[in-house]
């Protein structure tokens, strides 16, 4: 096991106060997640894999079960696997095992699961995470979790239920579908916590393209296990909470129940061992109908499959006469991961000098890192002027519109070409909100033709601005006399005027400088 | 003409003597005639006499695929096939027709073979009798022999001696002259077990040379699809076709040897045989004892090194293979819930109740046995205590094997059966289990080491039944293994098995074309 960087942090959110010599109780979160596989086919069988499928229609002899077929390991997941544990520093056994893991379930039709209950693919990694803190959101503080294991896993079918109840539908597609199991040890404290770790993930995820990592599709699910103790105290009787389908739900759910349990305690009772699901109406957890707790799964080895073996070309080639296409090699796997997460907001910081809380932004929402530097790429604008219009004005109406990155209306050479228009003094920056206004619009048209279209170009003419200038001096001889007292404020009203006169083409500096003068 | 090999009718296919149709005709037949011996479950007329002509152009047009083309077999009924019913001799699979062929069928169809039908079995290859089954007991056809009647036999219709199983009803069709190969499966001997009471030759080939796909399963590690055939070079023709990596079963292995023809003599002078002192069994008949030493004498004479060695653990074999037996029959049985396929009780207060009342329906009493006590293997807390003692005994039994082969033994000369087939009366005064763990004493741990092996008919007892010896080898030595159990077949020309329904006809072709050509070196 990798060693671990594991930082107490203030701020614990959510826990009252109590004034007493006695140490606080504190939350204990240890999370399973389990990740659906991004992969074309099945773990075991050939079927297709697709979300909105009609139903039964992608089902396998296997994945029904039918007597006498036989698992077939899909070598993509188990590149999944391996590219995913290399992600999160953990240690790839080359050698590892399936168990049968027995339940009866109508949408288990084997009434088995193969998993990897003995020995995983992956086992003891970290998973660095941060999160916003103090006002403003402007402190990035960062912690860690270590990853026990990653195991690989069919995904069950789904059961519907017949709004009499008296009926239970039984829909396969997903029965078969590859899953990673990722086990995260306690090492977290609250629900915000969590909810950035499981935040992170996603995002690991998808940038190595081992899963969609939507939650609310259930490709990412996620189980929580939450206990509450002394520090230095053994950890208390854990449950486990179910059916969390966003990481916003995630943190209060867990928070919920850390406080659940510590009202339990305060009154003297005692946490029971228990599965709880989430109702996100309530905001509460509530016991599950108890039947998991007693189950013995009846573990046992997989005996249609051999061990999984993966390879490095360096240190333990695969034997020879081994078919190279199907042999899974470590080392491939990780040159093939792509610049993670951490590393990109590292180098976002460094490259352009932003602040780390906006590479967060850049890195954390999908396509804008890509947005933001081709920006920065096809525009003379110093980066940090570009980030903010990137944040601001691209992010903040794409989000007002429910629009990913890659619908935006306004392309990143659009938006280039309107900052080097602010850069080379063409526009005013009012005058650029009312282009970005129009380019917003997708009529197609560039900045350039809508500034001289809408004639949003900046005044350049010296006699006529002197002009306008002049003209609100003489028409307003109050705010002069004013501004002779000395109260220069009243200047600012005076260059709002011109600029109104101006609809926003005269450059503010200059107009204040003209004014100055015609006032002195 | 029904009693000859694979190899001779082949010939006779290409000479024109006989036309595939006319043969699957004359099978059909027989198995009309020998419908007491129960022997089919199903049988497929009217798609094997398709078959058979398809067979007929390819020969009259000169071009037949192989020497399987046009030859009739029979598939024990735990092997799917497309669209026929595979029953596994359970209540639980009536009426199940599989969407798909298993790997050793298809492949037996692709070389044009003439399927006649699907083989009685006891439920889901659980049993060494063929007496536990949902479509009643196979009978041996030595039961109706001549020498078997002649010398005090008792009458068939009041009792009759057993197969053995599981495989016995494909053992009865090749026996009973209906077919001239059979599939069985092995798992602790179900191929080797009947073949040896039914006088032929039973092949359980290396684990993973051929695909079990398809093949509904016992025992996942051990079981392997078993050949039945009446020569010892038939036996390795079909295992010709049959072997091979299938990219359906990742446990099958990449196995360079494709051509499989025999030689038809060897020399036994350089061969090493081992007798396992393990093997005196108790229960052993004096009648086997005696033929196991006689036919070691036949290969020292010949000049092989005949010596004693040593298994210490296959004593544990047994009930080490009752606990792996038991845990994987649990879990491989967990899929019968009546929801996707199969028996469905009428019980649907609730799915718990449904897959109650429906497992408690489609099985008999052996395989709820055997699931009950998997299942408490696999417990939490009996897991270690069980599963994991019993893999650990399991990896001792494959070491003594592979001591022995590593110290120079070439193969293993033992007897298949403690005796010659008990009388149905007598099998069944015992139970299921108790009759598995006498009968499969011999034949068991080869499976558990994953090793080759085979069983050849040696002579007739006293009863006027068959006498059989297993040979074993080192792993994927099947080849050889077949080499030297074709030498021994030819020393002891075991008799051919006389039938009150063979016609005047058939007796004149056998006298005349199946004796003649057969190995006659009287011993």
């Amino acid at each position: 096991m990798g060693f671990v960087v594991y930082a107490f942090q203030s701020g614990q959110p959510q826990i009252k106060k109590k004034s007493s010599a006695v140490p606080q109780l504190i939350g204990v979160v240890g999370l399973e997640i389990h990740a659906q596989i991004n992969s074309s086919t099945k773990l075991f069988s050939s079927s297709q894999v697709g979300f909105s499928a009609p139903p039964n229609s992608q089902v396998s002899f296997f994945d029904a079960s039918l007597p006498g077929t036989l698992p077939v390991l899909n070598r993509r997941c188990v590149e999944a696997a391996v590219m995913t544990g290399l992600a999160l520093d953990c240690t790839i056994n080359r050698k590892s095992l399936f168990d049968r893991k027995h339940y009866f379930y109508a949408d288990l039709p084997a009434g088995y699961q193969i998993t990897q209950q003995r020995l995983p693919i992956a086992v003891g990694g970290t998973l660095r995470y941060s999160h916003l803190i103090g006002r403003k959101q402007g402190e990035v503080v960062t912690k860690s979790v270590r990853i026990k294991q990653i195991q690989l896993e069919q995904d069950s079918g789904k059961s519907l239920h017949d709004e009499s109840g008296s009926q239970t539908f039984i829909d396969l597609n997903r029965a078969g579908v590859g899953l990673m199991e990722l086990v995260m040890e306690p090492d977290m404290q609250c629900g915000e916590e969590a909810a950035a770790a499981v935040r992170e993930l996603q995002l690991i995820l998808q940038t190595l393209g081992t899963c969609q990592g939507n939650m609310s599709e259930g490709q990412l699910r996620v189980d929580a296990n939450v206990s509450v103790h002394r520090p230095g105290e053994p950890l208390g009787v854990r449950t486990e909470v179910k059916n969390i389908n966003s990481a916003r739900f995630l943190a209060r759910a867990i928070d919920y129940e850390i406080e659940r349990q510590m009202e339990v305690l305060r009154r003297g009772g005692s946490v029971l061992n228990e599965t709880r699901a989430f109702d996100f109406k309530s905001g509460q957890t509530i016991p599950m109908r108890e039947k998991e707790g007693l189950q013995d799964y009846r573990f046992m080895p997989e005996p249609n499959l051999p061990p999984l073996m993966v390879y490095d070309s360096e240190t333990a080639p695969p034997p020879a006469g081994t078919d190279p296409g199907q042999a899974v090699l470590i080392d491939a796997m990780r040159d093939r991961i792509p610049e993670l997460p951490s590393a990109r907001r590292a180098r976002l910081v460094d490259a352009f000098g932003i602040r780390p809380e906006h590479s967060y932004t850049l890195v954390n929402e999908d396509g804008l890192t890509d947005y933001f530097e081709g920006v920065v790429r096809m525009s003379r604008a110093e980066p940090r002027k570009a980030i903010g219009w990137v944040i601001k004005d691209v992010l903040g109406l794409l989000k007002q519109r429910g629009l990913k990155v890659s619908q935006s209306p306004v392309p990143p050479h659009a938006l280039a070409e309107m900052l080097d228009l602010l850069e080379d003094g063409r526009v005013s920056s009012s005058a650029a909100k009312t282009v970005f206004q129009e380019l917003w619009k997708g009529t197609g048209r560039s900045p350039a033709q809508i500034v001289e279209q809408q004639d949003l170009g900046l005044v350049d003419d010296s006699t006529e601005i002197h002009r306008i200038c002049q003209s609100v001096i003489d028409s307003h001889p109050e705010e002069v006399r004013t501004i002779r007292t000395g109260n220069r404020k009243v200047l600012n009203k005076l260059v709002g005027l011109v600029q109104k006169q101006t609809k926003g083409r005269s450059d503010p500096v200059r107009v204040r400088a003209i004014l100055e003068e015609g006032t002195s | 003409m029904l009693r000859l090999t694979i190899r001779e009718v082949s010939q006779a296919f290409r000479e024109g003597r006989i036309s595939p149709s006319e043969l699957c005709q004359k099978c059909l037949n027989r198995i009309k005639k020998t419908r007491n011996l129960n022997a089919y479950i199903t049988v497929t007329e009217e798609q094997a006499v398709e078959q058979a002509r398809a067979a007929d152009e390819r020969f009259q047009r000169g071009a037949p695929k192989g020497p399987l083309d046009g030859i009739p077999i029979a598939v024990k009924d735990n092997f799917c096939t497309e669209n026929t019913e595979t029953t596994c001799a359970s209540k639980m699979l009536k009426g199940y027709r599989p969407p798909f062929n298993a790997t050793v069928v298809q492949k037996l169809l692709d070389q044009g073979a003439v399927l006649l039908g699907k083989t009685n079995l006891d439920e889901f290859a659980m049993g060494s009798g063929s007496t536990d089954g949902a479509f009643g007991p196979v009978r041996n056809p030595w039961s109706y022999s001549a020498p078997y009647r002649d010398r005090g036999g008792a009458d068939p219709d009041s009792d009759w001696v057993i197969t053995g199983g599981s495989s016995g009803g494909s053992a009865a069709a090749v026996a009973s002259l209906s077919s001239f190969l059979a599939l069985g499966s092995d798992t602790g001997g179900s191929t080797r077990n009947p073949a040896a009471h039914c006088g032929l030759v039973g092949l359980k080939p290396t684990y993973g040379l051929v695909s079990r796909h398809g093949f509904i399963p016992l025992v996942n590690s051990m079981d392997v699809p078993g050949i039945m055939t009446r020569s010892v070079h038939d036996a390795a023709t079909v295992l010709g076709v049959l072997q091979g990596q299938d990219a359906k079963d990742s446990t099958t292995i990449r196995h360079p040897e494709e051509n499989f023809h025999l030689p038809d003599d060897i020399d036994v002078r350089d061969l090493r045989v081992g007798i396992p002192k393990e093997y005196h069994a108790p229960g052993l008949s004096r009648e086997t004892l005696a033929q196991w030493s006689r036919v070691a004498d036949v290969l020292e004479r010949a000049g092989a090194r005949v010596v004693t060695v040593s298994l210490p653990h296959t004593q544990h074999s047994i009930v080490c293979y009752h606990v792996l037996c038991a845990a994987e029959v649990a879990s491989n049985m967990a899929r019968f819930d009546g929801l996707q396929y199969g028996h469905r009780s009428v019980e649907d207060s609730s799915t718990d109740a449904l897959y109650a009342a429906t497992r408690h329906e489609g099985f008999n009493q052996v395989v709820r046995g055997r699931i009950l006590s998997g299942n408490y293997f696999l417990l939490r807390r009996n897991y270690q205590q069980y599963f994991v003692k019993a893999q650990q005994v399991r990896r001792l039994i494959a070491d003594d094997f592979a001591q022995v082969f590593s110290a120079g033994v070439d193969l293993l000369l033992t007897p298949t059966t403690l005796s010659d087939a008990p009388s149905h009366a007598h099998f069944i005064q015992e139970d299921n289990r108790t009759r598995s763990m006498q009968e499969d004493v011999f034949t068991q741990p080869v499976n558990m080491a994953g090793l080759p092996a085979v069983t050849v008919p040696m002579a007739l007892s006293g009863r006027g039944l068959p006498i059989s010896l297993q040979l074993i080898g080192p792993a994927l030595q099947d080849r050889k293994l077949l080499t030297v159990a074709g030498w021994l077949e030819r020393q002891v020309a075991f008799p051919q098995i006389r039938l009150p329904w063979d016609t005047e006809e058939d007796e004149e072709e056998g006298c005349n074309l199946g004796v003649a050509e057969r190995g006659q070196t009287a011993v």
